[in-house]
């Protein structure tokens, strides 16, 4: 009885010292959605997702790789809408503010945070920028590229980006990853707008100086007047047949460690290029790139 | 001898369970943090530090650079401090980027920061170092005698933005700069639908205005900037104009021990009216629409609420503009405090960044910190900085001085650093320091304040979406916003440094480590008995 009591104790004592030195140190709770304090005059062109509160997680490794369509399988699956759900047309049609119901195809997911995902998706007639979508941490996780998901929401518009907001999504079988859509000839027209956010291609533009913080021309800026530092959203004017546009790498979308980033911040100007990104807008048009070839 | 032994192993391990038990225990149920900060008697200059400094700057390279030059400035007087800057452009990041490397105990030294957010780091041991010594200290304190630059005295301060640092009657923070909100107007269009603008704003006036700037010809054109886009009333940060709002009609929105009042019927009736200019057009939200300079500059906006801070957008001739300059419409821009209920008594929320210094292991890391954010409020540093926005120095030094009076005397000499809008947006605020308030920080403040925000964005986007907004739709918007934002967590469980929160129910581990310690305690209890028993029947004692 002595030894079986005395093994008990002796027991409790261990498991006691063993439970107590796996404990950490543990951070004070974070208060529940915490929001972006919008008090300061930051007007920041790097950042027009309106609401973009929270720092999200990138998620650069899920841009859609051209590589993917070497092989002509980009499109496999059957793009035939269910009932109830719009067409792309439908959808354009659709007065904003109003409920949409659309089935698309993840081509980019550019952040998570507090169960909210921000995607870039299409369908084989238009693409669709999915902002804030109620989206749990590990349903994120299936958001690879190609998957097919019919979302719920409402059309809006915000600074010229039409996007879906307030939005639920539930994934269905089908796979398509659009192919990039060569829209260098509609740069400058009107006719451009129509393909805002889709996955597209822009060819043998020349890189542009930029006026850096301290009047030095520069090949590119850490945000858009150069106040950043590595990390941050990468601004970079590209011009074709004399006019020119800026571009960005959205660093949510492809961070710092990615190879767009990186060629971004290779560039001399004067350098030709090809580019590959999402038609994203932002007070007129504001392509988020995520490859880049200097010829 | 042998028995003897094990009567002694067993006395040994029961006073050992006895002390070491509960000892481990309380252990287990909540850690340990850093031990608290105490000032060192000498700065050790023998070695060299390496700090970490999070700012804030409003994507505007001005401020970058004036960041950079104080570091630099400050590594002159101190070689062996290195100062690293990583820049943030807004206050949430900063934060969520502080509660993650809180667990990796690699928060940085110095932090711009918001009381509302220092709160929430109090949760952790002697995380935040209290400044009131450090302000105090003979040597090294605000003035201090081994202080190498010529630094502000405590009093020197404006002590209601000292005292807005404050947290249970402890100064966790030091103010950097201070600002407010302001109303830039299109005086231009306002008078050109035949209204003068009064001395002070009202709310029924900006409502007023605005309905009236929503005629239309037959074209669907706005009569008053024949284009097809007019929102005339927009205010950047709802949080705050809701805030306000309750401030100015003296209702409810929390005390200073953290109890909720934002959910009571005056909020419902703003909400009402609100709803009411939003169904017609008449106002919209950043959050859903976009930036008020934007619309402002374009002439698709009359009145625009922002920041005191975001004065250098505002404008036809403001020197900062993300959209092209072919949008630019002409007009007279005015600066004017943001609405009121009651003119003779206004409110308007004071805000800006604060700097706070967390605890390290090392105190001489921590003094190192503590005389760089000192530094921050030399009169270079702050007259720099507060010349690049809408901003006002928070020390009597830095606005007493030749340097910064000059610089207001200049008002629109240029548009670029005596662009009027912002010097009028910093005269705003100087006048009226008086009238400005600060909402109770607590735990769970910063949440309470996005809640109040969520009011208004939810209300607005429900009105666009033709639905019906009554007493039913706001039983549920108030129900739908506590839940989102875990208000009903926080609600009478708001104690900031004491530590003395409810816990929960303990982990499964530590049920079943009480329950081995009970049973093995009655095994104890048994066996005592039954010798005492056994004894007692045969006489043994």
């Amino acid at each position: 009885m002595k030894k079986v009591v005395s093994l008990l104790l002796a027991l409790m004592l261990v498991i006691a010292c063993v439970g107590c030195g796996e404990k950490k140190e543990s951070a004070p709770a974070q208060d529940a959605a915490v929001n972006e304090q919008t008090d300061e005059g930051t007007q920041d062109a790097a950042e027009p997702d309106a609401g973009a509160e929270q720092e999200p997680e990138a998620a650069d490794e899920d841009v859609a790789e051209p590589e993917a369509e070497a092989d002509g399988s980009a499109a496999t699956g059957d793009d035939a809408k269910s009932e109830g759900v719009m067409t792309y047309e439908e959808y354009v049609a659709a007065e904003l503010d109003t409920e949409v119901v659309v089935e698309t195809y993840v081509q980019a997911k550019q952040s998570w945070w507090e169960d909210k995902a921000t995607v870039y998706s299409q369908d084989k007639d238009g693409g669709y920028f999915l902002y804030n979508m109620a989206c749990s941490e590990e349903d994120y996780e299936k958001l690879t590229v190609g998957t097919k998901i019919k979302v719920t929401g409402y059309k809006a518009e915000w600074s010229g980006e039409v996007e879906i907001i307030d939005a639920t999504f539930e994934i269905e079988d089908g796979n398509y990853v659009a192919e990039a859509e060569d829209v260098t000839a509609l740069l400058g027209s009107d006719e451009l707008v129509d393909h805002q956010n889709k996955f597209v291609a822009f060819k043998g533009m020349t890189v542009e100086a930029s006026k850096d913080a301290d009047g030095n021309d520069v090949a590119f800026l850490y945000n858009w007047d150069g106040s950043g530092q590595d990390g941050d959203d990468l601004y970079f004017n590209v011009s074709l047949d004399g006019s020119t546009y800026t571009f960005t790498v959205e660093s949510y979308l492809c961070d710092n460690t990615t190879d767009v980033y990186n060629a971004v911040k290779g560039l001399n100007i004067g350098d030709q290029v090809d580019m590959e990104g999402f038609l994203y807008w932002y007070e007129g048009v504001n392509p988020h790139i995520t490859s880049l070839t200097v010829k | 001898m042998i028995k003897k032994g094990k009567r002694i192993l067993l006395l040994v391990l029961l006073m050992t369970m006895i002390t070491a038990g509960p000892l481990a225990l309380t252990g287990c149920h909540g850690s340990k943090g850093l031990s608290a900060f105490s000032i060192p008697e000498e700065f050790d200059e023998g070695r060299d530090y390496e700090i970490t400094f999070w700012a804030k700057n409003d994507t505007n390279k001005t401020q970058t650079a004036i960041y950079e030059q104080a570091i630099v400035d400050f590594e002159k007087l101190y070689p062996n401090i290195t100062v690293n800057l990583r820049l943030y452009t807004d206050y949430g990041k900063i934060y969520n980027d502080v509660i993650t490397n809180i667990t990796t105990n690699t928060t940085p030294n110095v932090c711009i920061t918001y009381p509302d957010h220092i709160a929430t780091y109090l949760s952790g041991t002697n995380l935040v170092v209290p400044l009131d010594d450090l302000i105090a200290d003979e040597k090294y304190g605000l003035g201090g005698n081994e202080v190498r630059f010529d630094a502000p005295s405590a009093e020197e301060i404006i002590p209601q933005f000292l005292g807005e640092c404050a947290i249970d009657g402890t100064c966790y923070a030091l103010p950097y700069m201070r600002s407010s909100e302001a109303c830039y107007i299109n005086k231009t269009y306002v008078e050109a639908l035949g209204y003068t603008l009064p001395d002070a704003l009202t709310w029924d006036f900006v409502w007023e205005v605005s309905e009236a700037a929503m005629a239309k010809d037959q074209e669907g054109n706005f009569l008053i900037n024949g284009q097809k886009v007019m929102i005339p009333f927009i205010y950047k940060s709802t949080d705050n104009m809701m805030i306000q709002m309750l401030k100015q009609k003296d209702a409810g929105y929390s005390t200073a021990n953290g109890e909720l009042l934002l959910f009571n019927e005056d909020t419902k009736e703003l909400l009402y009216t609100i709803a009411e200019h939003a169904k017609t057009g008449a106002f919209s939200t950043f959050k859903i629409s976009s930036y008020p300079a934007n619309f402002l500059n374009t002439g698709q906006c009359l009145f625009a609420v922002d920041s005191t801070a975001g004065a250098t957008w505002m404008g036809t001739n403001a020197p900062l503009s993300d959209i092209s300059k072919d949008k630019v419409v002409e007009f007279e821009t005015e600066v004017m405090a943001i609405p009121q209920f009651d003119v003779q008594h206004p409110q308007m929320i004071s805000q800006g960044p604060s700097v706070c210094i967390f605890n390290k292991k090392d105190p001489q890391e921590v003094l190192a910190s503590w005389l760089f954010i000192q530094y921050l409020l030399s009169n270079d540093v702050q007259i720099a900085y507060a010349k690049t926005e809408g901003y006002v120095p928070v020390t009597s030094k830095a606005q007493g001085s030749a340097e910064y009076q000059e610089y207001l005397s200049r008002c629109g000499e240029n548009n670029t650093e005596y662009y009027d809008v912002k010097i009028k947006a910093t005269e705003l605020l100087l006048d009226n320091i008086d009238h400005t308030f600060v909402t109770p920080v607590f735990k769970g403040s910063a949440s309470l304040r996005d809640a109040a925000g969520q009011l208004i964005e939810n209300t607005v986007k429900s009105v666009r979406r033709k639905q019906e907004v009554d007493e039913q739709y706001m039983d549920k918007l108030y129900e739908d916003t506590v839940s989102l934002y875990r208000l009903d967590q926080l609600n009478g469980n708001s104690s900031l440094s004491s530590g003395k929160e409810d816990l929960g129910e303990l982990p499964r581990t530590s049920v079943i480590l009480l329950s081995g310690l009970a049973a093995a305690w009655l095994l104890i209890l048994t066996y005592v008995i039954a010798r005492r028993v056994k004894r007692g029947r045969s006489g043994e004692r």
